[in-house]
């Protein structure tokens, strides 16, 4: 791809009339948006009447489904860390954004959503296409507003990428009745916001409550940390470092944090949760004090809270207030932005090594390879593993990828496995367990990160729900690297059928198109294996095709993802079998 | 959880100051429906500061899961602040309106002793039907409707609580803070760190 200059139009002169259309493009080229994913609709015609010939830079990519476009939006901000932009037109194509938002929400991805509306004096009258997006998306929005004029347009857009990117992130949509959109007004500039005073996404940070935790920390015999995506949110991965290495803490993540620190770091001890490693989970009932960075305690991580880290004393770092002691009571709140507060907190820790300590998460590790994990990567007969192809990847991308993953078995294998070098490189929906995000967000996500190779890792349940993406893929002519896991099962629900409803496979027996020839249908390349011996070169040929390529792997249909703290279970009952 | 906040469910008055944006309501209406959490009175009124606007609103619940609604509260972008309190803490008051047939209550009841017992007073009085209005507790305005019922009472009304809180100074001064770029360095927004397991005041 050519490197052109990204060079924004020049804003129009104060008083020159300009459309509501027109002042909301320029709001997103003042904001250095560089790439909109949206579908058109009688309701938003104006804004796209207006893109047509908007000068500039700003690409358009036409999505397939509006679901696709807010999941690929999503997929951009989270590789490139900038807000995702994202275009609808009223009722059907506003209501098909409500899971992405949702998603969004859940994990703090910032969005500005845009949704054309029908006239301003249609509203209320059941006009045609119209339906109550605000009522619809206030509980799935971190802010949302009605814009019926125009010259609300700069001000309201300014607040929309503020709010958006600021504090703790998230979704925004802004719904703009089609008379604002048309209506031409005196422009009076653009500015950006950067204060809101009813919004405070910021604390000061408060130096005793970081002493206090060093205290903790100094005097602790086991200390552990947990980290979340919030390190990535903060832009926070060298302070994070800094503070790992000086207080040579073992730490652990949640599959949102994954590659904030390198899979290899001698620290990095593994992923948290349900299907998490078997040390961090034990771990957790065990240390003395449990130091929380940029998570929110999901009870996909802390299984019975009741009987989570009692016996640990407490320190919780994040910027959202709400989080604190909402699910597990803190010690020491530190409440602050973690690019603040960690290298204070760094100042004050002393350097330390707990060599024996993590050698104990070492020894765990030691019983969860003998009892899972070579199995499963490195299986010599039988079907193919999940594991074994994603540890095939990671020799050939050599942790260089992006990983996107949807979600099931193949999106904890994928977690659980792959070998991440560097930040913002696990791509998945933790929160809402979005099946269909995959797709879509790999598409994004290349276009965040147009350097990176993007691999999007999906199961046969979940690229069936967002196929239709191929047609974008097609037409954008984005390079996305499509690997198929196909268990010929809604596998991660037979997974639980099997295990707590005595194997009634209920509804999950799944069946799949000829994937190489559906992707043929869309002008992508693509291949099928079966056979362990082909494997390797069919992910080389993936990988070094020039362009999309999809590749379905069939793998054993009834294996199960362990180890695993089953519901309702303690961290510490994780099963290995 | 045993330094935790008394679990007995009781009365707690939340007061929310907000800016003036439609679609506020909701969005603080579904922090509580969310949770199946039911609102048993909701006031909406202008605040001690113009064009700001100041919720009420009660419900029956825990120290603990109110601490939490609290934040969840103060989380919306266009909320500036939020503080609950017991009945203890506040001076509360509701309306209540009731209407009853006026050719029996002239006849059977002793009006103004009934009035000046429960500190109400007619707002109208026509040929057909009489309004009383009283103000007061929830018991006291219950109290009436005992008092009423023998006399046929047509209609009643009770208006949702407004409540002041005894130990507030009021919001001018916060408000100033919040209006400054860069708040000082004994912001406002730190101050439930200081108070974290009595009142929430963030
Ligand atoms: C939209 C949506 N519907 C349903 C589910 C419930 N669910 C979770 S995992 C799963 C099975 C996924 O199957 P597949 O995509 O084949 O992945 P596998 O588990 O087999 O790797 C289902 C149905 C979900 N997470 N999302
Ligand atoms: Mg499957």
């Amino acid at each position: 791809m050519l490197t052109q200059e990204k060079q924004a139009p020049a804003l129009p002169e104060t008083d020159t009339m300009i459309s509501g259309s027109q002042a909301l493009l320029h709001a997103l080229s003042v904001e250095g948006v560089d790439t909109i994913f949206g579908y058109p609709g009688g309701a938003i015609m104006p804004i796209y009447d207006a893109l047509f010939d908007f000068p500039g830079n700003m690409k358009h990519v036409l999505v397939r489904h509006e679901q696709g476009g807010i999941h690929a939006g999503q997929g951009y901000a989270r590789a490139s860390g900038k807000v995702g932009v994202v275009f609808a037109t009223s009722g059907p194509g506003a209501t098909n954004l409500i899971t992405g938002l949702a998603d969004a929400l859940i994990d703090s991805t910032p969005l500005v959503c845009i949704t054309g509306q029908v006239f301003a004096h249609l509203l209320g009258t059941d006009a045609f296409q119209e339906a109550d997006v605000i009522g619809i998306t206030t509980p799935v929005t971190k802010w949302n507003y009605q814009v019926t004029d125009a010259t609300e347009i700069p001000e309201v857009l300014a607040k929309a990428f503020h709010i958006a990117r600021t504090g703790r992130p998230g979704p925004v949509l802004i719904d703009i009745t089609k008379n604002a959109q048309l209506q031409k007004f005196a422009f009076q500039g653009y500015k950006r916001c950067d204060h809101i005073r009813s919004y405070r996404p910021k604390p000061i940070v408060r130096k005793e409550y970081i002493e206090r935790a060093a205290e903790l920390i100094n005097s602790a015999q086991k200390p552990f940390v947990l980290w979340g995506q919030g390190v990535m949110l903060g832009a926070a991965e060298q302070e994070f470092r800094e503070f790992l290495e000086k207080s040579g803490i073992p730490a652990a993540w949640t599959i949102m944090g994954a590659g904030a620190l390198p899979s290899d770091h001698p620290l990095n001890v593994g992923m948290l949760g349900m299907h998490g490693n078997y040390g961090p989970n034990v771990m957790t009932n065990e240390c003395d004090v449990l130091i929380a960075i940029g998570m929110r305690f999901d009870d996909r991580v802390t299984g019975r809270l009741d009987k989570y880290a009692k016996q640990a004393k407490i320190i919780h770092l994040d910027i959202d207030p709400a989080e604190i002691d909402k699910n597990v009571k803190t010690t020491v709140p530190v409440w602050g932005d973690c690019k603040e507060t960690l290298p204070l907190l760094t100042q004050l820790v002393e350097k330390k090594q707990h060599a024996e300590w993590l050698a104990k998460f070492r020894e765990f590790e030691q019983q969860e390879i003998d009892a899972v994990i070579r199995e499963e990567l490195f299986p010599t007969s039988g079907e193919m593993t999940m594991g074994e192809v994603i540890q095939q990847l990671n020799e050939l991308t050599k942790g260089e990828a992006i990983i996107v993953s949807d979600v099931g078995q193949h999106q904890m294998v994928a977690c659980r496995y792959a070998k991440l070098n560097h930040t913002r490189s696990n791509i998945t929906s933790g929160g809402l367990g979005t099946m269909g995000f995959a797709l879509p967000a790999a598409i994004g996500a290349k276009f965040g990160a147009e350097d990176r190779t993007v691999v999007a890792v999906i199961g046969d349940g979940g690229v069936q729900m967002t196929i239709q993406e191929l047609g974008t893929i097609m037409q954008s002519g984005v390079d996305v690297k499509i690997l198929i896991l196909n268990n010929q099962f809604l596998g991660m629900v037979r997974q639980w059928q099997e295990l707590f409803h005595e194997r009634r496979y209920s509804f999950v027996d799944i069946q799949s198109p000829d994937y190489v020839q559906v992707a043929k249908g869309y002008g992508i390349s693509g291949r099928s294996v079966n056979q362990r011996a082909d494997l390797n070169d069919a992910l080389k040929e993936m990988l070094e095709h020039p362009g999309s390529f999809l590749l379905e792997v069939m793998v054993t249909k009834e294996n199960n993802v362990f180890p695993m703290v089953p519901q309702g279970c303690s961290v510490s009952e994780i099963r290995l079998k | 959880m045993s330094e935790q906040a008394p679990i007995e469910k009781q009365e707690y008055n939340i007061t929310v100051y907000t800016e003036n944006h439609v679609g506020l309501l909701n969005r603080i209406a579904m922090i509580f429906t969310r949770r199946k959490i039911n609102i048993d009175s909701l006031n909406v009124s202008p605040s001690e500061i113009e064009g700001i606007h100041r919720f009420n609103i009660v419900i029956n619940e825990t120290e603990e899961v109110v601490s939490k609604i609290a934040r969840q509260i103060e989380k919306q972008v266009e909320v500036l602040k939020v503080y609950y309190n017991t009945n203890e803490d506040v001076i509360w008051q509701e309306m209540a309106l009731y209407k009853v047939p006026t050719d029996i209550i002239a006849e059977k009841a002793k009006v103004e002793r009934l009035l000046r017992e429960n500190g109400a007073r007619a707002v109208v009085i026509r040929k057909d039907y009489t309004v009383f209005e009283t103000t007061g507790h929830r018991e006291e305005t219950d109290n009436l409707i005992k008092v009423l019922q023998p006399f046929g009472l047509i209609e009643f009304v009770r208006s949702a609580r407004i409540a002041i809180i005894k130990g507030s100074d009021g919001f001018n001064r916060k408000l100033r803070e919040f209006e400054r770029a860069e708040p000082g360095q004994d912001a406002i927004e730190n101050e439930f760190l200081n108070s974290r397991d009595k009142v929430f005041t963030m």
